[in-house]
């Protein structure tokens, strides 16, 4: 099962891309875990400077605006 | 060039609903009409263009910028790269630690994120459709000065003493590894996109700022209109005097609780010159209304201790009243079109 977390302090971009993630998946029958990160310390571990941010399994795979489709997509089937 | 959008409202307004221009309910849906559909016209059509020019430039490229420059010349790369790096404030915590554990000054941060809220393009495409260039250049000298000067004096007191743990810790870690060998930063390439790519995220870019601020233009213009209609002439000038020392703090105490952005507040801005507020005055009620917002502050809580907070808050309002008296006592001669 693939572990996501979105990186952001709370606003609503990074809810709505938890939830996109967690649609797709349920859309591809993929089980996943979806974790939101609201710790600044935590998302400066990760170094991320824009978010909301997505992190796969521990490695950041995007940053700065809410994910399309497609990039979800391919996130979960790879 | 411009004549088109008022044609429009002449028709609109005077053929189409049949009122007189005469009147203060015609003046006023007269000048809403034409400021809304002229300034809508311009956003979009510059949002775009300027999206197409920076689709390349990222915070983290913008970072390793800052980090090669002197200390001095970082305030104003800090300052210029808040004026003109799209960012949204709900980004300001990771900015914030980002720049922090690269190990770039807390004043020189600050000054980007003292700047950021002020200027962007939307703020000067509205200033400049509707006070002209020369304000528009006064108004990002200012904004630029305000987040120079703010970030040197929090730097000067020591300010990054009362980060919140964590963060403090990260800077010095980075601070002592930057003066070990200082020629290690190197600018990040910048992506090569194509113009499909461009075209993208230009696409994105418009859609997503001016879905964000049509509403702040809307309740902007039609607070000035408003006050364009219904206010008399220099009724500020009459009633207040023009330029008593004390309007000045009571304009950015005015502005403190009201919480827009720089979209909102200039139409407002236009109309209360034209009115016979104090330029300087004017400015001041508009940087407070922008730059010190309570939302902002209560993110950075989350980075910064009450005391640097407090230091913060007292530092902005201080320089916004320095440029409420400096703006109206060179006034006279600076604007004389007004």
């Amino acid at each position: 099962m693939k572990h996501f977390e979105v990186l952001g302090t709370g606003c609503k971009k990074c809810v709505t891309t938890a939830e996109s993630i967690e649609r797709v998946a349920q859309e591809l029958g993929e089980p996943v875990e979806v974790v939101k990160v609201t710790d600044p310390a935590k998302i400066m571990e990760y170094q991320v400077m824009s978010t909301p941010a997505v992190a796969v399994d521990g490695k950041v795979v995007h940053s700065g605006s809410i994910p399309d489709h497609a990039k979800i997509v391919g996130w979960l089937k790879t | 060039m411009f004549e088109i959008f008022t044609l429009l409202a002449n028709w609109l307004t005077y053929d189409l609903m049949g009122l007189s221009p005469d009147t203060k309910l015609g003046t006023s849906i007269h000048f809403f009409i034409e400021d809304t559909t002229k300034i809508l016209f311009l956003l979009v059509v510059m949002i775009y263009v300027i999206a197409l020019a920076r689709a390349s430039l990222n915070l983290e490229r913008v970072r390793s910028y800052i980090q090669q420059k002197h200390r001095m010349v970082g305030y104003f790369f800090g300052s210029g790269f808040g004026a003109i790096t799209p960012f949204c404030s709900c980004s300001s915590i990771p900015l914030f630690l980002g720049f922090t554990s690269a190990g770039i000054p807390l004043g020189i941060t600050m000054a980007f994120l003292f700047t950021s809220p002020i200027i962007n393009e939307v703020a000067v495409i509205m200033l400049w459709s509707l006070l002209g260039w020369k304000f528009t250049l006064a108004y990002i000298v200012i904004g630029m000065a305000v987040g120079i000067v703010g970030g040197m004096i929090l730097d000067a007191m020591k300010g990054e003493r009362w980060l919140k743990d964590f963060a403090a810790k990260a800077y010095q870690k980075a601070a002592v590894e930057a003066q070990s060998n200082p020629s290690d930063i190197e600018v990040p390439e910048a992506p090569k996109l194509t113009f499909k790519e461009r075209h993208q995220f230009a696409k994105d870019e418009l859609k997503e700022i001016v879905g964000r601020i049509w509403k702040w233009v809307l309740i902007g213009v039609g607070l000035g209109a408003a006050l364009h209609g219904f206010v008399p002439d220099n009724w500020f000038a009459e009633n207040l005097g023009s330029g008593q020392w004390w309007s000045v703090p009571a304009a950015v105490f005015a502005g403190l609780p009201l919480y827009s952005n720089a979209t909102g507040v200039i139409p407002v801005m236009e109309s209360l010159i034209v009115k016979g507020l104090p330029v300087g005055t004017t400015l001041a009620f508009c940087m407070s209304t922008v730059a010190a917002s309570f939302p902002e502050f209560i993110m950075l809580k989350q980075v910064m201790t009450y005391r640097l907070l407090t230091m913060i808050f007292v530092i902005l309002l201080a320089n916004f009243m320095v440029v409420g008296w400096v703006i109206n006592t060179i006034s006279p001669w600076l604007f004389s079109g007004f």
